[in-house]
């Protein structure tokens, strides 16, 4: 019965496939620690988190710098994004009329598509510019701050549309019927309801920030320094990493697989703290 | 409610700039030249671009070719075969973990397992088995739900007919849920177009035309990359920023297309 061989046959290449696919996820993890761990016993994980200094040449491997410029771009790109971007999945849930969402929608999810390199040039050639006549040179964390702003408005946008979407259509119409303007209503019933889903939404907007890598190349200067007002210039873990490791070796290749695995702490952390509050957001409304 | 509208306005507006200033900048120099001529000596920034769209083409199509089995294979495994048990969950996990990972993590594995470890140094083969890890995440996911949305009637019937079950996966719900699977594939081959963090560190950027799967390349986002920060040859940036924009617009009209006619199929049948 070639069939029923068949039907074996492919339930074992089809398991072999999911086995593969863990393996490679596996072997990520594995090597990026492989690589990385040396460098903390080296360095000492001490030095190396808190280590001010960033000189490969003097076997000097201090990430604080990186791990300031890092905060500090993401959170600049937050301040930016997240008010933009609840005002526009308020618009996109709420107030709308359809074919503004149709025309709005395609927009936000072109953003998402858009190359970070695109990104990255635009922000080079009107950004670096415009703030160099503010004062500095331009290459800046606040040229780096708006580019990343237009990256995670995408997913602040679309998460936090879905969560107020997903408020149960009664609180509204109890809401409306206690004699609550539209705008109170959204206020005072959706956005409370939806606060779960929305604080998600920035934390994802927050890992995706931390993440991001060429377009962070391109206007952030890179220079190894604390950024002391926005017009300085700053560099990013992940920069860190791009811009030396194609040259790196030993210690120093070591220590920039060390920066990816803190990386990776960081964006683990980001997510799982959006996955407890996307799962207790849901909850919280089955419950009612 | 000014605040509201507001918001909206700026995105648009965001994106207006972003996209309207690159086409207007880039579109004219975009020519028939353009397109077929290989960018000039290096660093010079003249030229056109006719071998990085070969690499970026050669990249894509060698991504694909290896991750579409392996990703189909685990999505239907996943959605058909895996028990729920605690490993299924922990390859669940995994998948939906690195997601979220950043592009430039993959690209230190890559350059860790296949640059050096395994010396196939910079090269398509590296930067598209880097790619191969990065989409797989997306692939498993996205088909996974594709065969997971055709209705359990489907299933039903056909087992009812007394066919073995990769009869039924493989005449009933493969082929109800294609366009779901090639929209998920075409989602794929968008992401690797736009990638550049993880490429950047495993593909090399070698300008010339690739000869086999163990030669350098660029792909089209890394050469806007190399032109706007070693070359500052921002005309010819904007004019190769322009193509991808163009492409990565037909490849978004093209998946909503695809999904709209996928959902359309699916309520027409359930």
């Amino acid at each position: 019965m070639t069939r029923y061989f068949t039907d074996r046959l492919a339930k074992y290449i089809v398991s072999i496939s999911g086995a593969v696919s863990f393996v490679i996820l596996l072997a990520i993890a594995v090597f990026i620690l492989k690589d990385g761990l040396p460098a903390f016993k080296e360095i000492g994980v001490f030095d190396f988190l808190f280590g001010t200094v960033w000189r490969p040449g003097q076997e000097q491997y201090g990430i604080l710098t990186m791990i300031v410029g890092s905060v500090v771009v993401t959170i600049g790109s937050l301040i930016l994004a997240v008010p933009l971007g609840i005002a526009c999945a308020i618009l996109l849930a709420e107030v709308a009329p359809f074919k503004v969402r149709q025309v709005l929608r395609p927009c936000v999810e072109l953003l998402v598509g858009i190359p970070s390199v695109v990104y990255g040039l635009v922000g080079l050639v009107l950004l670096v510019p415009a703030v160099r006549e503010i004062g500095g040179n331009g290459f800046s964390v606040l040229a780096a701050s708006i580019v990343l702003m237009a990256m995670v408005l995408p997913t602040i946008i679309s998460i936090s549309e879905d969560s107020i979407r997903a408020v149960p259509p009664s609180y509204k119409e109890g809401a409306l019927a206690i004699g609550a303007t539209h705008w109170q209503t959204i206020r005072q019933v959706l956005l409370p309801a939806a606060k779960s889903g929305i604080g998600a939404s920035i934390v994802l907007g927050m890992g995706r920030a931390v993440g991001e890598t060429m377009a962070m190349i391109m206007v952030i200067g890179n220079s190894i320094v604390f950024p002391k007002t926005p017009l300085d210039p700053a560099r990013t873990l992940t920069g860190n990493i791009a811009v030396e490791i194609n040259y790196a070796t030993g210690v120093h290749e070591s220590a920039l697989f060390a920066t990816g695995i803190v990386l990776f702490i960081f964006i683990l952390a980001l997510n799982s703290i959006a996955v407890i509050s996307l799962k207790r957001g849901t909850h919280a409304q089955t419950l009612t | 409610m000014v605040y509201i509208w507001g918001g909206g306005f700026i995105t648009v507006l965001i994106l207006l700039v972003v996209i309207g200033y690159v086409l207007v900048q880039g579109i004219p120099s975009i020519t028939l030249d353009f397109l077929l001529t290989p960018p000039g000596g290096g660093l010079s920034g003249e030229g056109g671009i006719s071998t990085v769209i070969v690499s970026t083409f050669y990249l894509v199509v060698v991504t694909i070719v290896i991750l579409v089995p392996i990703g189909l294979g685990a999505a239907i495994y996943l959605a058909e075969y895996a028990p729920d048990n605690r490993l299924t969950r922990l390859i669940r996990y995994g998948v939906e973990t690195l997601a979220g990972v950043p592009s430039i993590i993959f690209g230190l594995f890559g350059f860790a397992l296949f640059v050096t470890a395994l010396h196939f140094n910079f090269s398509i083969l590296s930067g598209a088995l880097t790619l191969v890890c990065l989409l797989l995440p997306t692939m498993i996911r996205t088909s996974e739900e594709a065969i997971k949305s055709v209705p359990y009637a489907h299933r039903e019937g056909a087992l009812a007919l007394g066919v073995t079950r990769w009869q039924m996966v493989s005449r009933v719900l493969l082929p109800t849920a294609l366009p779901g699977i090639v929209t998920a594939i075409i989602l794929c081959i968008g992401r690797a177009i736009e990638e550049t963090a993880c490429l950047y560190v495993t593909l090399g950027g070698s300008a010339a035309m690739p000869s086999s799967l163990l030669s350098g390349g660029r792909t089209l986002s890394l050469h806007v990359f190399y032109l706007a920060m070693e070359t500052r040859a921002f005309d010819k940036a904007m004019a190769t920023g322009a193509v991808l924009i163009i492409t990565i617009i037909a490849i978004n009209t093209l998946t909503n297309w695809l999904s709209y006619r996928f959902q359309k199929r699916m309520r027409g049948t359930a």
